[in-house]
């Protein structure tokens, strides 16, 4: 009798110590070949500590690991890669000044010429549904389109077992599904999966086993096709999952925000120019902008939030003020507030203490400059009641912004703006790369802001979430906008069928439809 | 002008900028690879006086060249112990080992302070040496001179072609990410830095053992410093650190020129001494203003100590 072959990957008893926390405590899990491995777990939990760890881009401080039966320690992500382990990032892990098909080369063993890998580039993106252009910069990719370059990257080198760091939350649910039925032959085909998420559908409909982290260390193991979404949130926080509130949307308020006739060319050569958008945002309600990443929604936010200053005055109006031609300072003094989708770098100066960042966006409505000299006592009053009022988990407002997890950090920029009272709320990703406890409150946090009469509109891929707050939602596609749909009057499918321009009245496309339903 | 001037104003524009392009062009493999390397101007201090004390001694430029080189490598491996394993702030570390190197040399060489070498004869290319105005101009050079075109052709192809420039400039841009694919960050910054020192070493020779050919304290006279301002002036580009050298050089000529012919000015001496290295600045700036291109050809992570996280 033969014995059972051994498992591709197997940990035992990892730890990992940084100066000041045990990321990972005791943690074993065991993956086989053509199975997908959820590893499940909040901001924080030291998923990412871990899958470090497997891909030699970390040691353990203790631990053992053994690879395909044999001990193995992977020093550098070198090794790693030689042993068949390949990983598809959420961060840092593109050079932004090199085209995609250099940033493909560079991962790749070998010297294949840029031409021959720029046509495997294109076929495997389109094989895969994940369109990239391989002679395009990455500086001028969006965040969706940069996710697509790591996970082709990743295909191509035929990986034997591959981690995957959050990879759908940028994707459209018809690539999302694409996406998976990769998966699924990948993994038929002998590779074994490692995939990281907080989506709790994603790993029921995807993953084959589960081990849930809370804490640094292994809280369970589990078959989610036999648990439910309520019972591995529980195993992943220990508590109950909150639901969000959501009442109709008050009637009648005021336009807050309008755009009317909002064209504007990017300043990049590869970016989206944006084509006469028309939307209308009433206080008091929430709408939303759904889209594949890329087709227009960074240069809307730039062009809205005064990042980029327009032609004309009247495109951009904001409480009844044409501020097209204004700055995003002054556009602030508005009323508007604006959460980006860049959280370490837009969002935040990531060297700067939180404190020091509150005054960044919250000086004058916050009043923490008084005489042009920094009121540090308010600043730090202001930092710390932003900290309490929205869980944010840190070690105090003088600690600085990139110390932060995603989460956390998003939680604190969320609040900053909220906590200046705003006229307009206008939101890029509020929960991209956020754990589901973190999402649901920030997405109470919007719901109730629109309740106490404010105008929200929010910029996400997320379509679930977009239906689960917003009372309109509008497409955005090659620069255009459709119409803004009450959301109870349609469907993820109809949103879906949108996204990729087709809607009732956009440019030739009106007959098309009408062709196609007669 | 005649046309005898006009040749030997040429030549001599090509000579004086001949060492900027050799250190130049190494500082600018350097920077693309993220090391800062404020110490060139210690390096071709000490390059020049090692080349120099070796052509002496055997009487061959040749071994005097290597012995340059040599002399820049070790002073770039000072450097980058400091900078790329003890991982100390790079500017700091640079400026010490560039008034490091410039005392230093000035000690060593101080027995052949008052000595001369024998001038080296130029080689002289058959057939497009004949070419009238530019053949005697820029096919009758030092060796060094037709050197520092092969370089730049080299580092030309190497940053844009091959497949080892490519990692380089990953590195420069984002070591955490070069590393996180696999790539040996700090074997490759050391790489780049001890080539940047070479190169720095080499111009050193030039100036101690062609271009003079004789030592004196402050040979180098800044430089090193110039080359280090043409590579960012040049936004990291190889031709337009080419054109910065040569513009650097032809005006320094022309205004020696200038103030040796007698000509009634009736501006100081001193301004036509600063014009070279304002010239140079103003048009480097003016042809590399385009903001796009200083976003492609920076390497974002320029300065920064990088450690691989353990």
């Amino acid at each position: 009798m033969n014995p059972p072959a051994p498992p591709r990957l197997r940990l035992a008893g990892i730890r990992k110590v940084y100066p000041t926390v045990v990321a990972n405590d005791g943690i074993a899990l065991a993956v086989e070949a053509g199975e997908i491995h959820a590893v499940l777990g909040e901001n924080g939990a030291g998923k990412s500590t871990l899958m470090k760890i497997i891909y030699g881009a970390a040691r353990p401080s203790a631990g053992e690991m053994w690879w395909e039966g044999e001990r193995v320690e992977v020093a550098n992500p070198a090794q790693a890669r030689a042993l068949g382990i390949g990983m598809v990032f959420q961060h840092f892990s593109l050079f932004e000044t090199l085209t995609v098909a250099e940033n493909v080369a560079l991962a790749l063993p070998g010297k294949p010429p840029l031409s021959e890998l720029a046509r495997r580039i294109e076929e495997v993106s389109q094989h895969y549904g994940l369109p990239v252009d391989p002679r395009r910069h990455v500086h001028a990719l969006s965040v969706g389109e940069r996710q697509r370059v790591e996970i082709v990257r990743c295909l191509l080198q035929n990986p034997k077992l591959l981690i995957m760091d959050e990879p759908t939350s940028v994707l459209t649910p018809q690539a999302v599904e694409k996406l998976f039925d990769t998966l699924r032959q990948l993994a038929a085909e002998g590779c074994s999966i490692l995939y990281i998420s907080h989506k709790l559908d994603e790993i029921q409909a995807l993953c084959h086993t589960a081990t849930v982290l809370r804490g640094g260390r292994v809280s369970g193991h589990c078959r989610p096709a036999e648990e439910t979404p309520q019972s591995m949130a529980r195993l992943m926080t220990g508590r109950d999952l909150p639901v969000c509130e959501h009442g109709p949307a008050a009637a009648g308020g005021e336009v807050r925000l309008r755009l009317a006739g909002l064209s504007h060319a990017s300043d990049d050569p590869f970016g989206t120019d944006l084509k006469d958008i028309h939307l209308d945002v009433h206080a008091g309600e929430i709408v939303g902008i759904a889209g594949v990443s890329g087709n227009g929604q960074q240069e809307l936010l730039r062009a809205i939030s005064g990042e980029d200053i327009i032609a004309e005055k009247f495109p951009v109006q904001i409480c009844g003020v044409e501020a097209g031609r204004l700055s995003a300072g002054r556009r602030r003094r508005l009323g508007l507030c604006f959460v980006p989708e860049e959280r370490l770098g837009r969002g935040t100066v990531p060297s700067m203490s939180l404190t020091d960042n509150a005054v960044l966006t919250a000086a004058r409505n916050a009043r923490l400059v008084h005489a042009g000299f920094v009121a540090f006592g308010r600043a730090r009053r202001f930092a710390a009641e932003c900290i309490a009022r929205f869980d944010v988990r840190c070690g105090g407002p003088q600690v600085e912004a990139e110390s932060l997890s995603g989460g956390n950090l998003q939680k604190f920029i969320v609040g900053r703006e909220m906590l200046q009272a705003p006229r307009v709320f206008v939101c890029a990703q509020p929960t991209w790369g956020v754990d589901v406890g973190a999402a649901a409150f920030i997405r109470q946090a919007i719901i109730d802001l629109r309740n106490r009469g404010c105008a929200v509109l929010v910029v996400s891929e997320e379509l679930d979430e977009l239906f689960e707050i917003c009372d309109r939602i509008a497409v955005m596609a090659q620069g255009r906008l459709s119409p803004a749909r009450p959301a109870a009057e349609t469907g993820v499918e109809n949103i879906g069928l949108w996204m990729s321009g087709l809607w009732p009245g956009a440019d030739g496309s009106a007959t098309e439809t009408g062709r196609a339903a007669a | 002008m005649d046309g005898a001037l006009f040749t030997s104003m040429l030549f001599a524009t090509v000579v004086a900028g001949t060492p900027l392009v050799i250190v130049a062009l190494g500082l600018l493999v350097s920077e693309r690879a993220g090391v800062l390397n404020l110490g060139a101007e210690g390096m071709m201090a000490m390059g020049a006086v090692a080349a120099f004390a070796a052509t002496h001694a055997s009487g061959s430029p040749w071994l005097g060249v290597l012995a340059g080189m040599g002399a820049g490598l070790a002073v770039a491996l000072v450097f980058a112990f400091l900078a790329l394993t003890l991982q100390a702030n790079q500017v700091a570390a640079g400026l010490a080992v560039a008034i490091f190197g410039v005392g230093l040399s000035a000690f060593v060489g101080k027995p052949f302070e008052s000595v001369a070498l024998p001038a080296v004869p130029p080689i002289r290319i058959p057939f497009i040496a004949d070419i009238p105005l530019i053949g005697e101009a820029l096919y009758n050079q030092q060796a060094l001179v037709y050197f520092s075109w092969a370089l730049f052709w080299a580092v030309l192809w190497f940053l844009a072609r091959s497949r080892a420039g490519l990692v380089l400039r990953a590195v420069g841009e984002a070591p955490a990410a070069a590393h996180a694919i696999g790539h040996p960050v700090i074997r490759i910054r050391y790489l780049a830095v001890l080539f940047g020192g070479a190169m720095a070493g080499i111009g050193g020779a030039f100036l101690s053992v062609f271009y003079t050919p004789m030592w004196a304290e402050g040979l180098v006279a800044g430089r090193g410093w110039i080359a280090l301002a043409l590579v960012v002036f040049a936004t990291w580009r190889p031709l337009r650190v080419l054109v910065g050298a040569y513009l650097f050089g032809g005006v320094m000529i022309t205004q020696l020129f200038i103030q040796g012919s007698g000509l009634q000015l009736d501006f100081p001496a001193q301004f036509l001494s600063s014009l070279p290295y304002w010239a140079t600045i103003v048009v480097l700036v003016i042809i590399s203003r385009n903001p796009n291109t200083i976003r492609l050809n920076s390497p974002a992570s320029l300065g920064k100590p990088y450690r691989p996280d353990a």
